[in-house]
């Protein structure tokens, strides 16, 4: 059994989660209509998890967000459901990103019609496990695209042929061109797959290359 | 007759008969002492003013000196209307805020007040004597000649009087013709004096007419409402979007879930078949609703600005989009949400029409103005004529005083480059 501090403005949605909670053997300490008194309520019940909407007043803008991530800051270990209308990168990166991302989850709102993978989402997060909406995964996912496709034709050449072990000076006989153009290629390519030129040893850079080659 | 000018009187058969040459008398005749008293305070300004003006006190004075024709200009608006009853329009604009200050500021950078200035110098230097002298004159002659008899028995008990100190009569009788003479030149008179005031007016109406300060002002004032339709748009938007997500959305949910709910606890058939599609269903309109809402305000522009919401867009544009964009601070809420749409119309039309494997969005704010550039490696020959959405994208900018600037030629590349000031003259906030 889960104690559960449920934030929620819409009451017909509270109440209907409240029931639904209660359906699986978990109790609700307290259900609360605003940031603040979210931040209250865990104040007081210490729970054991955190169930947010994101949108909820006085602004409707992102408090429910916001009021956990402060939470997880005062409280690293606590974990938070975070409940969400929207498919957004912004807002989940965010929460991922308080205190190593565990005990976390962004699920979209609708998620919660599929009651037994809600439940059984809610126990995950509770037990430190990070869950992420299916949708916004593939929006990360999508995000996070094959880095080779930044890549001009030529920068592909280029780093082809180094990635079988050539030198600088090999590269240019190769396509025939001058060394200093090859190392022109060479520094954009390492930008843009966010390799900064510091970390730019040999090995860091071959790594790299087999990483890309899979 | 009243609605008459007096220049339409005046060749009318009845003018003699109407009210409009002693009309025409008062009007001129009123400048007398309007041009006097403005005369008096330009001077008393001036000298006060000038001498105080090295310890700084007299700058005031200065200042009010230099306005002065706007007090004066209202007045002879106002006097004109005894002889002319269409209105002159007033050519100032309303200060852009309350308070005295944001009144100076407007006034001193008008046209219209430094042309007021200069009516009201020439009306105190020239124009009141001049008026007084026509006006005094035929006062003097016609008076003069009609009052004869009155004077011959009141001065000198019948003897004789000097008729306009020309001639001297003698006799009741000529003092009466004299009287009789006054009486024929009044209504002769009465022309001139007619032209003399229509003259007069239209040099008013010339000075003081609200002229291209006035088209200014015109200018200014449907920039603003244009600012005010496209804003009260999008305050219609949210409401809109707030609307579905605090009312349709949460009820969907909340039936998904009580389906959810009741599929755990009624049996497999028959009754969970059709559970099952009923939940399924609210499924679809779930997500529907949620790209719907998506589509009429993001809220993520709204929480996280135009950056983050740009990344969105290009998160789920078909064609992979490269994002770099500078933006160290939020912009005013309609720029944000102006180039959002925009940004999101040229997205849409890379993936629709260009067939373009890449597309990049790139774009700075310098403080002053916010630049962004779409380009994609795609065929061109993106147009923004025709009823395109990118026309409406110029239109939408232009009511920011932004430019929407389109290269595409016949096998591409299209860039699209939106340029609109920071801060655009008629912000509504």
């Amino acid at each position: 059994m889960l104690r559960v501090v449920l934030a929620e403005d819409s009451v017909l949605l509270r109440e209907g989660l409240v029931g639904l909670l209660k359906r699986f053997g978990h109790q609700v300490v307290a259900a609360v209509g605003t940031a603040g008194e979210l931040t209250a309520a865990v104040a007081e019940h210490a729970p054991d998890i955190v169930v947010t909407d994101v949108r909820m007043p006085p602004g409707f803008s992102d408090e429910g967000l916001r009021a956990a991530v402060a939470l997880r800051e005062t409280r690293p270990r606590l974990p938070v459901l975070v409940l969400s209308q929207y498919v957004q990168r912004a807002y989940a990166e965010e929460l991922l990103d308080s205190c190593d991302g565990t005990g976390v989850g962004y699920l979209l709102k609708e998620r919660v019609g599929k009651v037994e993978e809600f439940v059984d989402a809610l126990q995950r997060v509770a037990d430190g496990g990070t869950v992420v909406d299916p949708e916004v995964v593939r929006q990360l996912l999508r995000h996070r695209r094959d880095p080779l496709s930044r890549l001009t034709a030529r920068e592909r050449e280029v780093l082809a042929l180094m990635a079988e072990g050539r030198s600088n000076a090999s590269v240019a006989e190769a396509l025939t061109v001058s060394e200093g153009t090859v190392s022109k290629h060479f520094g954009s390519i390492l930008t843009k797959l966010d390799l900064s030129l510091t970390d730019a040893t040999n090995r860091r850079v071959l790594a790299v290359l087999a990483y890309l080659r899979k | 007759m009243s609605s008459l000018t007096l220049r339409q009187a005046l060749v009318r058969r009845r003018y003699l008969l109407g009210a409009m040459p002693w009309r025409a008398a008062l009007y001129l005749l009123s400048s007398v002492p309007a041009g006097l008293l403005v005369l008096v305070s330009v001077l008393l300004l001036a000298v006060v003013g000038g001498a105080l003006s090295v310890v700084l006190v007299g700058l005031p004075l200065l200042m009010v000196l230099a306005l002065i024709g706007v007090p004066v200009a209202a007045v002879e608006r106002r006097r004109l209307r005894l002889i002319d009853p269409v209105p002159l329009g007033d050519p100032h604009r309303p200060p852009a805020r309350a308070g005295l200050a944001s009144w100076l500021g407007t006034r001193l950078r008008e046209r219209a007040t430094w042309r007021e200035f200069g009516y009201a110098l020439l009306f105190a230097g020239v124009l009141w004597p001049l008026e007084g002298l026509i006006v005094g004159g035929v006062l003097a002659v016609c008076g003069g000649l009609l009052s004869t008899p009155v004077v011959m028995a009141a001065v000198t008990g019948g003897d004789e009087v000097r008729v306009l100190k020309l001639h001297l009569a003698h006799s009741y009788p000529q003092a009466f013709a004299a009287a009789l003479l006054g009486l024929v030149l009044l209504p002769l008179f009465a022309y001139p004096l007619g032209w003399a005031a229509v003259a007069r007016a239209a040099l008013t109406r010339a000075l003081l007419m609200p002229g291209a300060d006035g088209l200014d002002a015109r200018i200014e004032e449907l920039g603003r409402s244009r600012m005010r339709l496209v804003d009260a748009f999008e305050a219609e938007r949210r409401r809109i979007e707030r609307d579905l997500h605090d009312g349709a959305q949460q009820r969907l949910v909340a039936l998904s879930m009580t389906l959810g709910l009741a599929r755990l606890e009624s049996p497999p058939e028959p009754l969970g078949g059709l559970l099952a599609a009923a939940h399924e269903e609210a499924g679809k309109a779930l997500v529907e609703i949620r790209e719907l809402i998506r589509g009429i305000h993001p809220q993520v522009l709204t929480d996280r600005g135009l950056a983050a919401a740009v990344e969105d867009v290009a998160d789920r544009s078909a064609v992979p989009v490269d994002v770099d964009l500078d933006l160290p601070e939020r912009l005013p809420r309609p720029v944000e949400t102006a180039v959002y749409f925009a940004l999101c119309e040229a997205l849409a039309n890379v993936a629709k029409h260009s067939g373009a494997g890449r597309a990049w969005v790139k774009g700075r704010d310098d403080g002053e103005r916010l630049t962004v550039e779409v380009g994609d490696d795609g065929a061109g020959g993106a147009s923004t004529t025709g009823g395109s959405g990118l026309q409406g994208v110029a239109d939408r900018l232009s009511v920011l005083d932004g430019r929407l600037l389109l290269s595409s030629p016949a096998g591409g590349p299209t860039v699209l480059r939106l340029d609109v000031p920071r801060a655009p003259a008629h912000l509504v906030e």
